[in-house]
């Protein structure tokens, strides 16, 4: 929706959901593949009107799973490909992006938190899937998870999303939630050019000379060729050689699962995004990411106004779990409080990153319902001593 | 061309048993689209997991060897993205019609253009022999061994009921007739499905005392006949083959480019 009186016709005012559409649109979003499942529907049912415009496909598939393979299908063509859903279809689709993870194939896919297990609480807000999304699929690998805490940040790296998904060639997803897809509030739209896209890398390779579809790069990229172009090869979710082909060589086999993990795993650095809000004097520092950090912000701006050296680092990339920041930012601070709404998903993590874990605790809530500032507050006081 | 320009040595030997039917239907296959005139950038050959699935690696096409029952998902993304791209999906019993029984009725449904092989040889082979949605009541299998008590499909009334424009049997024995059954399918604008009554000696031989291969294709030349005979009324035992449905009707793919000059035109 356009603001009316608004002069500048890049101001609009949108659901999330509605933000990652924009986003994915402005990304070169070309094949859209769902299922309708709350709280993500709103994406599929944008995408059904505005891709057919620009010559692109949608399509309603039968299930979630056909939904992740057929994106698998399209993006092997050369185009953008995406999909979105909630928990329960975020479970199904494991074991394709899994095929995707293994036949490095780039493409998104979206889900939108609901609270969990099971069908759980389907218009209830939740970030439990933080796990799921990093090890939902069987196997090692290596995983990249970007979520977004307002609109701005939505399209930043809902576009984020498919550059890093055409850079390493792999599956990426966004973790929002149902707060932040279902939230109205302002972005501004920005222009073409704004924010740099990351095109298909493809072969250089001539008709008729070998072409090596899994054979990297010295920079550890592999250019495509698309189906229907002049290389035929073979695409897998077995252990396979630089042709493709299957082999149970055990070098072989040992030498892609490094690549797989390797190629994201020594990019972290690269990958982590992150906001930073009073970290050079605080003296408790708050982690939290999507809905919860806007809780999180709220408490950390009301504090400082009387004076309290509180700050918040707002996480936006959780895999490759950004350790070395976390650990860094947090080296002087007294107390350290994850703000999620689960049961202590991200947490762990901060533990495991943090020279002394005892300084680690948790400001949670996971029965559908938004973690507010007092929520925040509260648990503040029992951390530092106080009675509720 | 010959046979051998439609094949990547480099795969071969193949993987399948003495005896296996699926090698005639890879042959099969590669003179269909021989006859056709395909060029083989514009082929994509999409298969799921299963001893079938094996074809994709053995044809120098486009090939994409995906998870087990989802093979037409994939191809359903490949040919909306690239329309122009023939279709093929090959798929066994258990792939086709059990894990991918939804796939299966909802591709038909939509009558998007890609040609389903059901390679059917009524067991799960790669596994060791356990039933399959087409294995039928009484045979006995790895896991069913005092018989089974799971009736099968029919795959022509499943595929017909689902709305496939063209549906068609034929089996390892009536090399002729399967050749030009796949060049019609394929040829056909919609979705085609063609099931291949194929010879499993290893297992469903063994298993149900079906016998040898020899025994088995013996079988396919005196147990069925061509669709529409006098012989399947008199005994209805019999199993029919040839084209049981041939229809014009709306394909998928079209009727999306029809959407989009509807939304381009603002209507």
């Amino acid at each position: 929706m356009n603001c009316e009186n608004s002069r500048d016709r890049r101001l609009l005012f949108l659901q999330g959901n509605e933000v990652c559409v924009e986003a994915a649109l402005y990304a070169g979003l070309g094949f859209f593949a769902g299922y309708p499942i709350t709280p993500s529907t709103e994406i599929g049912e944008q995408l059904s009107k505005r891709l057919p415009m620009l010559g692109g496909k949608f399509i309603q598939m039968e299930d979630e799973i056909a939904s992740m393979c057929a994106i698998i299908g399209a993006s092997l063509t050369g185009v953008k490909a995406m999909t979105a859903t909630s928990g329960p279809g975020f479970s199904l689709k494991q074991e394709a992006i899994g095929y995707a993870v293994m036949a490095e194939i780039p493409c998104v896919i979206v889900n939108v938190q609901r609270t969990g297990p099971s069908t759980g609480l389907p218009t209830g807000v939740g970030q439990g899937d933080v796990m799921q999304s990093r090890w939902g699929t069987h196997g090692d690998h290596a995983m990249i998870v970007l979520t977004a805490s307002n609109h701005q940040d939505v399209f930043a790296v809902t576009v984020e999303a498919f550059n890093l998904s055409e850079t390493f060639r792999t599956p990426v997803i966004l973790l929002f939630d149902e707060v932040i897809g279902h939230m109205r509030e302002k972005l501004v739209l920005p222009e073409q050019g704004e924010i740099p896209l990351v095109e298909r890398l493809k072969t250089s390779v001539k008709e008729g000379t070998n072409y090596h579809p899994y054979l990297p790069r010295e920079d550890g990229r592999l250019p495509m060729s698309d189906f229907g172009g002049v290389h035929r090869y073979n695409v897998t979710g077995l252990f396979h050689d630089m042709w493709g082909f299957p082999t149970t060589d055990p070098n072989t086999a040992y030498e892609l699962l490094h690549h797989l993990v390797d190629k994201i795993e020594s990019a972290s650095q690269r990958i982590a995004r992150y906001n930073e809000f009073f970290l050079d004097d605080a003296e408790s520092v708050l982690i939290s990411y999507g809905a919860s950090a806007r809780s999180a912000l709220h408490l950390v701006e009301s504090r400082r106004a009387v004076g309290e050296r509180l700050g918040l680092l707002e996480l936006q990339t959780l895999w490759p779990f950004p350790a070395a920041i976390v650990r860094e930012r947090c080296e002087h601070a007294k107390y350290i409080v994850v703000v999620e709404m689960n049961m202590g998903q991200i947490a762990q993590e901060v533990k495991k990153a943090v020279n002394d874990p005892d300084r680690v605790f948790l400001a949670n809530r996971f029965d559908g319902n938004l973690i507010t500032h007092r929520d925040i507050k509260n648990i503040l006081r029992v951390i530092r001593g106080g009675g509720m | 061309m010959a046979a051998k320009d439609y094949l990547r040595e480099r795969f071969m030997p193949h993987i399948w048993c003495p005896g296996c039917g699926h090698g005639i239907v890879l042959n099969n296959l590669v003179e269909s689209i021989d006859r056709l005139g395909l060029n083989k950038n514009d082929l994509v050959l999409v298969t799921g997991i299963g001893c079938s699935a094996r074809i994709s690696g053995y044809v120098d096409f486009h090939t994409l060897h995906t998870i087990h029952g989802r093979a037409l998902t994939f191809a359903t993304g490949v040919k909306l993205a690239r329309p122009e791209l023939t279709l093929l999906v090959a798929m066994g019993d258990g792939d086709a019609l059990a894990i991918g029984g939804n796939h299966f009725i909802h591709a038909a449904r939509r009558n998007i253009d890609i040609t389903a092989l059901i390679m059917n040889n009524r067991t799960y082979g790669m596994t060791g022999g356990q039933h399959s949605p087409l294995t039928g009541y009484g045979m006995k299998s790895i896991t069913a061994p005092l018989g089974n008590i799971e009736q099968a499909f029919d795959t022509m009334e499943l595929a017909k009921a689902a709305g496939a424009s063209f549906v068609a049997r034929g089996t390892t024995y009536h090399v002729r007739s399967l050749q030009k059954l796949l060049t019609k399918a394929i040829r056909h604008k919609g979705f085609s499905v063609v099931e291949i009554l194929t010879q499993c000696p290893t297992y469903f031989g063994r298993k149900t005392k079906a016998g040898t291969a020899v025994d088995m294709l013996q079988s396919y030349r005196d147990n069925t006949v061509p669709v529409g005979s006098e012989a399947k009324q008199k005994n209805p035992e019999l199993i029919e083959r040839g084209i049981f449905v041939q229809e014009e009707r709306t394909e998928f793919c079209a009727a999306y480019e029809g959407i989009i000059q509807s939304s381009r035109e603002g209507r």
